[in-house]
């Protein structure tokens, strides 16, 4: 019943209300706001800033709406009646000038943030970044560890408190990568290397999405993001190094198949050059398996 | 050879397998069947061809575009209504009742009808039927053209519509990205319903764009300068401008798209040199004006609005013009905001911010205006009036959603998200389409002689608005929580009450639909006691009500010399009720078959390319070069209305005594007396 009870009251009262009830002590469902990493933190908070200078205007006009609506109603002979008053310049000057100004200052705020946020901008941090390569494909995540020769497909480990930096392709359709707590998304497009610079403050679990629809098993390409200790996390790579399938180039011609909804898979890499084949559309990693792009209508689900 | 014949079209392209399908399928059928044979039982199929299909009298197809638009809108709601019940069950091991492959044709259709097929025909259709009123003049600037563009957009429609049936829609998304678009990801013909669908739409309403441009600057009253030229009419001549020099981007993307998919070429694809992001680019250099193409005529709409309701004169008139044309400009500049994690970089990213809310200043003021035109006015609470203060209020919101999703840094946690959803509804539906009801509440009576029933319109109204905080605001919500767009199935189970809420707003907008419905119904029923005698029901500003509702064919017997901004109301005030005492000649176009005609060859031109039906396709395009070519030969393209017909129409029209029943019987022409106006 309880969980019933904010949906419900929270679209009645109309405004974003619940949002400010919710920024103190939400669960971590809310997950834009309740940031587990630098950079969501910082995006959280300019969110909310500039939300808080546009009600400076927003809420004033809603007032003024419903009061000249009850003031100036047909039946109320006592208000005043002005049937040719059009044009008064200092009225005028008055609402050009305060938007521009809440917008200048806004405006402000993108010129700065823009930067600070750049998805491309290295993580200032004692510690060098770890390198993780992702690759969106029909339709799960693979994820490459160059320096310690490991794949996983749909899910992400990574230490707590250390800079992580992102390089993404695609190697089907565009899609999106996205874990809201630590920090907002960028596309993955084939033939095409971008980049995402992400930290997580302190161990936990964290959703991560694809946003971006890219078909059939577009609901199906999450997964989750594992921060963990330092010494937990090498721990790991040298579980997965020693115990996990090894990827190579037979492993990738069925990976590659589209597939809907893959549970999370663990891999040692043979293929060094992995991402950087997938990247340059390598004809010799498609010559080898002899794949050639399976249509979606082909997957019966 | 059968491949010749046929293309890839097979009577398995029939989805027999999707009950959904085949029920609405069946039952659609079944309803154009019985309305074809009530039209053929009371033998309205002559009269439907002659005065409506072929009619080239910008009221008339006025009205056929804002049917279409309903008949539309229909369709996009029950889309919607379908996708809200899909979400709100599939949650864990819920499946809900969709397969992806309908569900994915369901929002692509949803977003391409309602964007193109229900808000663009909806304001063509108020644009067509009240700019010629307003600007004083006879028709629009080129009458067959219009026809044309109407037909183009039916056409367009029902090849959208049959989609459904024979085939299937795009599952691509209302915006088509390649490579998903491309023919290895998704090969079937829905992709190429989506491209000739919007393709020969587009060149339709491109036309339109060019015809009332011409007539906004070329056809307006004497005297009436660009800064006299009621407000709405101002919205509509830089709406028209946007629509000439947006469409053309749209034109060019499908067709890069379309050879991508027909001839093998590599404009957006994966390999070959091909590159998704120009797709992105140019598609957006038309899909951000198109937001202000379908908002600008609702602003328009409520500034009449407040100002007739307000019994004022409308607040601050130049700021308004100044405001739209300066939305109309930036709305050039900001189409890069719909891709900010496509990783252009910060500069790029800040220029494209700080532009997009730039355009929040000139809307931001529009908005005070009207607040200020109810300052010290005496505002009558009409339908209009209700639809105008919830756009005001909920517009607000919707705006400085907007605005934050224009910060990129922001945009980065909440891009493709149901907060973007939540956002982008939220400035269409009070921001469009709350403005064309209410536009269509207000000219109503012009067009057709009576009012609209006040009861069920405010009961649509308050369920409408009501339905919209339940259905868009839990998005805003599911937004925060990360919840991205699209989505079919999910695994959270925090998200599905918000889901519920959204589907019981949806179905409170149902019942809002179904009160239009009645109000309509019993308007038509009731209309005598609606009847409006005056033609100026609402004690108007405008051209519009200075003549007769339904005002006749060729609106003004005497085109009226104007001289300052809310042209009739002055005339009132100095009492020169516009009592014509010389009556011309007045030339009219002829109606023409080749509308309607060149409308079915488009359509056949479009199924045929969807289903490689090559011998069709040359057959048809060249039937359309036929009907110009035609055309152009034909030189009775005029007819001419003589002094005593047009006496003997104004004076059924303006005096009570000889009245004028809805189905519209001439008036004895014996009766009346000429002697005032002097014979040719």
């Amino acid at each position: 019943m309880k969980k019933w009870i904010i949906p419900w009251t929270g679209a009645l009262l109309l405004c974003p209300s619940w949002l400010w009830a919710c920024t103190g002590n939400c669960g971590d469902q809310w997950a834009v706001l309740t940031p587990r990493g630098t950079i969501a933190g910082q995006e959280k908070t300019l969110i909310l800033t500039a939300l808080g200078l546009m009600l400076l205007v927003v809420v004033p006009v809603i007032l003024m709406t419903f009061m000249f609506a009850w003031k100036y109603r047909a039946s109320n002979p006592r208000a005043d009646y002005d049937p040719d008053w059009d044009h008064s310049t200092l009225i005028e000057w008055v609402v050009w000038t305060i938007p521009t100004l809440i917008v200048a200052v806004l405006g402000y705020l993108v010129w700065t943030s823009s930067h600070t946020l750049s998805p491309y901008r290295p993580i200032a941090s004692s510690q060098p970044p770890l390198e993780v390569q992702v690759v969106a494909m029909d339709w799960k995540w693979l994820f490459i560890y160059p320096e310690w020769h490991i794949a996983t497909v749909n899910r992400l480990v990574i230490p707590a408190g250390v800079p992580v930096h992102f390089s993404l392709t695609s190697n089907a359709v565009m899609s999106s990568f996205f874990i809201p707590q630590l920090g907002g998304q960028i596309y993955a497009m084939a033939g095409m290397k971008t980049h995402l610079h992400l930290i997580a403050d302190r161990p936990g679990v964290f959703q991560g999405y694809n946003t971006q629809f890219s078909g059939q098993g577009f609901s199906g390409m999450t997964f989750e993001t594992v921060a963990t200790s330092g010494e937990a996390f090498r721990q790991w790579v040298h579980q997965v190094e020693t115990g996990g399938q090894v990827l190579d180039r037979a492993t990738f011609a069925t990976l590659e198949k589209p597939s809907i909804n893959e549970a999370p898979r663990l891999y040692s890499l043979a293929l060094p050059d992995l991402f950087d084949s997938i990247l340059s559309n390598d004809t010799t990693l498609r010559t080898m398996t002899s794949h050639s792009p399976v249509p979606m209508t082909a997957i019966e689900d | 050879m059968e491949e010749l014949i046929f293309g890839r079209l097979t009577l398995r392209e029939i989805p027999y397998d999707n009950p959904i399908i085949m029920a609405t399928l069946g039952g659609s059928t079944m309803l154009l069947l019985c309305i074809a044979f009530l039209i053929w039982y009371h033998g309205k199929w002559s009269y439907l061809w002659k005065e409506w299909f072929t009619s080239v009298d910008h009221k008339r197809i006025g009205i056929m575009y804002v049917v279409l638009a309903l008949v539309m809108l229909l369709r996009g709601f029950a889309d919607a209504l379908l996708m809200r019940t899909q979400q709100a069950l599939a949650e864990g091991s819920a499946q809900g009742y969709l397969p992806p492959d309908h569900y994915n044709q369901i929002f692509s259709a949803h977003g391409t009808i309602m964007i193109i097929f229900v808000a663009m025909p909806f304001f063509i259709g108020l644009m067509n039927i009240i700019v010629p009123l307003q600007i004083g003049a006879r028709d629009v600037a080129y009458p067959f053209l219009n026809s044309v563009s109407f037909w183009l957009t039916a056409s367009s429609a029902a090849l959208v519509m049959l989609s459904l049936g024979l085939g299937n829609f795009s599952h691509a998304g209302w915006s088509g990205y390649p490579p998903l678009s491309e023919k290895n990801y998704s090969p079937g013909p829905g992709v190429d319903y989506w491209i000739w669908g919007l393709q020969l739409g587009g060149v339709g309403t491109l036309m339109t764009g060019i015809n009332f441009f011409v007539t906004i600057l070329r056809l307006r009253a004497p005297g009436m300068t660009l800064m006299k030229m009621p407000i709405f009419s101002w919205t509509i001549l830089v709406t028209n401008v946007l629509i000439m020099l947006a469409f053309p981007a749209l034109t060019v993307v499908l067709a890069l798209l379309a050879l991508d998919r027909y001839t093998g070429m590599h404009f957006f694809t994966n390999h070959g040199g091909g590159n998704l992001m120009m797709f992105t680019n140019l598609f957006w250099i038309w899909g951000h004006p198109e937001v202000y193409i379908v908002i600008l005529p609702a602003f328009g709409i409520y500034s009449e609005v407040v100002a007739t309701f307000s019994k004022k004169r409308l607040f601050g008139y130049t700021s308004m013009v100044y405001a739209s044309v300066a939305i109309a400009t930036l709305s050039f500049m900001v189409w890069l905001h719909h891709f900010f994690t496509m990783g252009a970089g910060a500069n790029v990213n800040a220029f494209f911010g700080i532009a997009t809310m730039v355009i929040a200043i000139p809307t931001g003021v529009k908005v005070f205006n009207w607040l200020f035109t109810f300052y010290r006015g005496r505002i009558e609470f009409t339908t209009p009036v209700l639809w105008t203060l919830g756009f005001i209020v909920t517009f607000c919101i919707g705006g400085m959603t907007g605005v934050l999703l224009a910060v990129p840094g922001a945009d980065f946690e909440l891009h493709n998200s149901e907060f973007l959803i939540a956002h982008f509804h939220n400035m269409l539906i009070p921001g469009a389409l709350f403005g064309y009801f209410a536009g269509y509440a207000y000219w109503f009576p012009k067009v057709f002689g009576f009012k609209l029933d006040e009861t069920w319109g405010k009961r649509a109204f308050w369920l409408w608005i009501v339905g919209f905080y339940l259905a868009f605001m839990p998005l805003y919500a599911l937004g925060f929580m990360g919840m991205p767009r699209r989505l079919i199935h999910y695994d959270n189970s925090h998200w599905q009450p918000y889901l519920v809420v959204a589907l019981s707003g949806t179905l409170i907008i149902f019942g809002g639909i179904l009160c239009q419905i009645l109000q309509l119904t019993l308007s038509i029923r009731n209309r005598a006691q609606l009847r409006d005698e005056t033609g100026d029901p609402w004690d108007g500003r405008t051209l519009e009500w200075s003549i007769p509702s339904p005002p006749p064919a060729y609106n003004f017997a005497r085109i009226p010399q104007i001289h300052t901004r809310d042209a009739f109301l002055s005339m009132k005030k100095q009492a020169h009720r516009t009592e014509v005492v010389d009556y011309e000649a007045i030339l009219l176009p002829r109606s023409s078959s080749l509308g309607p005609f060149m409308g079915g060859l488009t359509f056949v031109l479009g199924f045929s390319l969807v289903w490689y039906l090559w011998w069709s396709a040359i057959l048809a395009l060249a039937g359309l070069i036929g009907c110009v070519v035609a055309r152009s030969w034909d030189e009775h393209t005029e007819e001419e209305l003589s002094a005593q017909e047009v006496c003997a129409i104004e004076t059924s029209l303006r005096h009570p005594g000889a009245s004028v029943s809805f189905a519209g019987k001439p008036p004895p022409v014996q009766n009346l007396t000429f002697e005032r106006s002097p014979l040719p």
